[in-house]
């Protein structure tokens, strides 16, 4: 029986035959729509999901006339940083690695990013970030973000001003907690209006938001507050809502953005808020499970940025890094697993972007 | 992740006219088809050919937007930018923060 060599989601090697391939498929798809109430993906896509996994080619590719824009998030991280962000720990200026993403590695859009990528640390240094945001747009061609993670933890004990919410529920002070949240969440989309108007009255093209969430359903608020409110600043600005997983968290539990309870929400849904706060681009994610296959991870995570492109008014910019949008969790990503997944995400999920 | 990205899926940025569509869809939340079409337009030149490399090489030159690669003279930065405003008839916040300078 013919076998195939495919992925794990955490990147080993391993051998499927197309029987495996097509039960792991139907069954990633339909954890996707059973978890979100969405449809899974047709006959003729699982298909099509399967020739692409099992191309016998190292790397595959879009059709000639299918490519789509590629957005870039933590800037110059990926050569700067440690290997926490599969950084190469190459010391290099901002500028050198804008312009390097720009003429040599094919991006179509790039970002200024703080060491630590947070809004919260941007604040006292933002003279900086506007001194080098001037002098890198007088070079650069492309558009040129600046991009940071709302990271609403930093707002909580012992790094911020609030008690922490996990905290708190463990000692049941349950209205506690949740009044923590929502002070945390005022202040982060203070600090976004402050940082994201001061970086675009310097030149910049707009501003990245990466992991929306990640603190939970507060964080998602807050920064939801921060993008409208830099929306209504700056009506021109380039506003790009990324998120942090499939499905928000609910820490809070009943916070909302203009009457909508935002825990639980699925990428279909998570758009339709952001397109409301302002985003000009959605960044859908899907997290990868690394115990199932690609064919699972990659059937499950195509099948919600399908039905989140499907309602979508603006584009979508799915996220593809290491363990999201279907590639292996691991530092160094497989080419195989990633191309598979790029051409999955434009020619079945049909995203405007990456 | 740069190289494969680019590789499998991605349109080059300047390489070809990645940029330009873009910052269609971020300026006028155009879907990438949309962009595609309203770019090649702009270009006199098909949707396909947008993405492609040697002709776009070329292209970029003449119409003084920025080069991928480094040819003395050829306008880059905030003067491509401006190439780029007029040719799609957009205005980007850099140019206009620079032409705020100016006396």
């Amino acid at each position: 029986m013919t076998e195939y060599y495919t992925r794990m989601g955490d990147g080993k090697r391993v051998l499927m035959t197309k029987e495996a391939i097509m039960a792991d498929i139907q069954a990633g798809t339909a954890d996707a729509a059973d978890m979100a109430e969405i449809p899974a993906l047709t006959s003729a896509d699982m298909e099509k999901l399967f020739e692409i996994i099992s191309d016998k080619n190292r790397i595959v590719g879009v059709e000639p006339g299918k490519e789509v824009v590629l957005t870039y998030d933590i800037g110059q991280l990926d050569f700067t940083g440690d290997n926490g962000n599969s950084g190469n720990g190459v010391d290099m200026g901002r500028l050198e690695a804008a312009l390097l993403h720009e003429r040599a590695l094919g991006a179509d859009t790039f970002e200024l990013a703080h060491a630590d990528y947070s809004i919260k640390p941007v604040k006292p240094i933002i003279a900086n970030e506007m001194q080098t945001m001037e002098e890198i747009q007088a070079e650069i061609i492309a558009p040129y973000f600046y991009g940071a993670m709302p990271n609403m933890g930093l707002y909580y004990a012992p790094d911020g001003p609030y008690g922490n919410p996990a905290d708190l529920m463990r000692e049941f002070k349950i209205e506690e907690s949740m009044a923590s949240s929502e002070a945390a969440a005022e202040h982060l989309a203070r600090d976004i209006e402050f940082v994201g108007t001061r970086i675009i009255a310097a030149g910049a093209d707009g501003f990245n938001f990466d992991t929306t969430g990640s603190a939970g359903d507060a964080d998602c608020v807050g920064t939801l507050n921060g993008v409208k409110a830099l929306r209504e600043a700056c009506p021109d600005a380039y506003i790009n809502v990324g998120m942090a997983g499939e499905s928000v968290m609910g820490i809070h539990g009943s916070i909302e953005f203009e009457g909508q309870v935002v825990a639980g929400l699925y990428p279909h849904q998570q758009v339709k808020v952001a397109q409301k706060a302002g985003a000009n681009v959605f960044g859908p994610v899907c997290n990868t499970n690394t115990s199932k296959s690609l064919a699972w991870n990659l059937a499950r995570a195509v099948t919600f940025i399908k039905a989140c492109t499907d309602v979508a008014e603006i584009p979508c910019h799915v996220n593809m890094g290491m363990g999201v949008g279907g590639i292996p969790m691991c530092e160094t990503a497989p080419i195989d697993a990633v191309t598979r997944c790029n051409k999955a995400m434009v020619e079945i999920a049909n995203v405007d972007g990456i | 992740m740069a190289v494969p990205h680019y590789m499998a899926s991605g349109m080059g940025g300047i390489r070809s006219a990645g940029d330009l569509v873009a910052r269609m869809e971020y300026s006028k939340n155009m879907k990438v088809g949309e962009a595609k079409e309203y770019v090649a337009k702009k270009l006199g030149i098909s949707t396909l050919d947008i993405a492609d490399e040697f002709i776009m090489r070329e292209l970029r030159e003449e119409l003084r937007i920025g080069t991928v690669t480094a040819v003395p003279g050829v306008p880059r930065g905030i003067a491509a930018k401006m190439n780029i405003e007029k040719l799609l008839d957009i205005k980007i916040n850099s140019c206009e923060k620079f032409r705020g300078m100016l006396n």
